[in-house]
């Protein structure tokens, strides 16, 4: 993959960097309305869930979680479904958009986690978690990273399509049959949403731990002095 | 070669694409009160659109067999108001206004003499939960022959005793398993759960099956669309 890379030279002391156009436009778009959409999201189907907080009968009601309304947005089922409603689309929309560009671009390949990165997982798991040696950075994500990346695609895939069967059971008869029914459609709705905030919450982390330089790019798109270009 | 550039253009450069940003900050007027219900509205009105556009007239709702069924004892009891509106048998009858040929008032033995139909189907409520039951009655697009409605009118509008108000479109009142239903596991319904005649709707939420109905209305304009509907739920909610 061609990427876009410039030296920087310092007028003032004649010091050269390095940088890399990691993030391009769509990527950054995407990135910035789906964050803003997944909280939207998780906020109203948290109030949703407050409706009937359970998986089992209606009669009796077994409360799983009595979540706080103060923790989800739009005070009241009605104003919840509004804005789950709303933002769906805007949810789809940049998916949509996101996953377009990268396979026409073919800048997925900076996400993908593909079979060679298999063999690098541990170590920069062993890295992260346990001391270990940190392992030669190749490309802009490691092989963990693109493991999470590739993960959360298929999650928010997978959320639509189980938001679908939840939604519309009858129309998409299929693909609520495909989850188990109605009722797994809706566990499965459910679980996802937690497995994409512990994705969020893990990416957070590490946006903190990693500090600016490494924020910036996905304002700006280029990432000066990357460890995985020699000097 | 890989091309060199000052710092001050490396700086220019990055803004530039900082900035090709800020369309994003559109999605703050959500944010502002006076923008927020207009907005929701409109996308709540275009989530309806697309609803109405999955529908498929044709395509059943899944029917379930007796063993599946919820037993009747565990199937709610959902009103918004009162249980038993206390509802005058003897002398109830539904008022037919609107487009059609034939208005005026119909018994329950006029809507028992059309074709009887059952179905296990189940019922989903908005909040969530869903239950399966067993439904008997009439079709609904049967009744609609019957009073010479005009099948081209948009929407089916009913008024129950308890004050509740519904509307269906056109589409999904003549779809094969839209009952005005008088039966609830092969018993006469009881009060609680409508009687003497309610909608069963399968492929629409549960607040769209009105109980107690007392007038229906074939028409192209709606000033209701529904009780919950104007409390600011979906208008359309098919499943």
């Amino acid at each position: 993959m061609a990427t876009q890379a410039v030296a920087i030279e310092n007028t003032k002391t004649g010091e050269v960097t390095e940088a890399v156009y990691e993030h391009p436009f769509i990527v950054r778009l995407c990135h910035w309305v789906n964050a803003v959409s997944l909280f939207v999201m998780a906020g109203s189907g948290l109030q949703i869930f407050r409706a009937f907080p359970s998986f089992g009968t209606k009669i009796p009601e077994n409360v799983l979680i009595n979540w706080p309304k103060s923790l989800a947005i739009g005070g009241w089922l009605g104003g919840a479904l509004q804005w789950h409603l709303t933002f769906v689309w805007i949810y789809i929309g940049t998916g949509l958009l996101y996953l377009g560009y990268q396979v026409f671009s073919g800048n997925y390949k900076q996400v993908l986690f593909v079979r060679r990165d298999i063999s690098g997982v541990w170590p920069t798991f062993r890295h992260y978690f346990f001391f270990g040696p940190k392992p030669p950075v190749r490309e802009s994500y490691n092989p963990l990273q693109k493991h999470a990346y590739t993960s959360v695609i298929i999650l928010g895939v997978l959320s639509v399509a189980t938001g679908f069967a939840v939604w519309k059971p009858i129309q998409f008869s299929w693909l609520a049959w495909m989850m188990g029914g109605f009722h797994y459609a809706r566990l499965w709705h459910f679980l996802i949403m937690w497995a994409m905030l512990a994705f969020v919450f893990g990416h957070l982390i590490m946006v903190v731990l990693h500090g600016w330089n490494n924020f910036f790019p996905m304002l700006t798109g280029w990432k000066k002095d990357p460890e995985y270009i020699a000097k | 070669m890989t091309p060199r550039i000052d710092n001050k253009k490396f700086k220019s450069v990055s803004r530039r694409e900082l900035l090709k940003l800020t369309p994003v900050i559109a999605l703050g007027a959500f944010a502002i009160p006076t923008l927020r219900e207009p907005l929701l509205k409109a996308g709540l009105g275009f989530s309806d659109w697309a609803s109405k556009s999955m529908f498929r007239s044709g395509h059943l709702a899944t029917t379930f067999r007796d063993s599946q069924l919820t037993p009747f004892s565990k199937f709610p009891i959902n009103d918004y108001d009162v249980d038993d509106p206390g509802v005058d048998f003897d002398r109830w009858t539904l008022t037919v206004a609107g487009a059609v040929q034939k208005p005026g008032d119909y018994t329950l033995t006029q809507i028992q003499a059309l074709p009887h139909f059952r179905q296990n189907t189940r019922h989903v409520c908005v909040e969530g939960w869903d239950v399966i039951g067993r439904f008997g009655g009439a079709r609904l697009s049967d009744f609609l022959k019957t009073i010479g409605a005009d099948l081209t009118a948009r929407y089916v509008y009913v008024e129950c005793a308890d004050d509740y108000y519904e509307s269906l479109d056109m589409a999904t009142a003549l779809h094969p398993q839209t009952l005005l239903c008088y039966e609830m596991y092969d018993q006469p319904l009881t009060r609680e759960h409508g009687a003497p005649l309610r909608l069963t709707v399968p492929t629409k939420v549960g607040y769209k099956q009105a109980k107690y109905l007392t007038d229906l209305k074939v028409t192209n304009i709606l000033d209701r669309a529904g009780y919950w509907e104007d409390q600011g739920y979906s208008k359309f909610y098919g499943l």
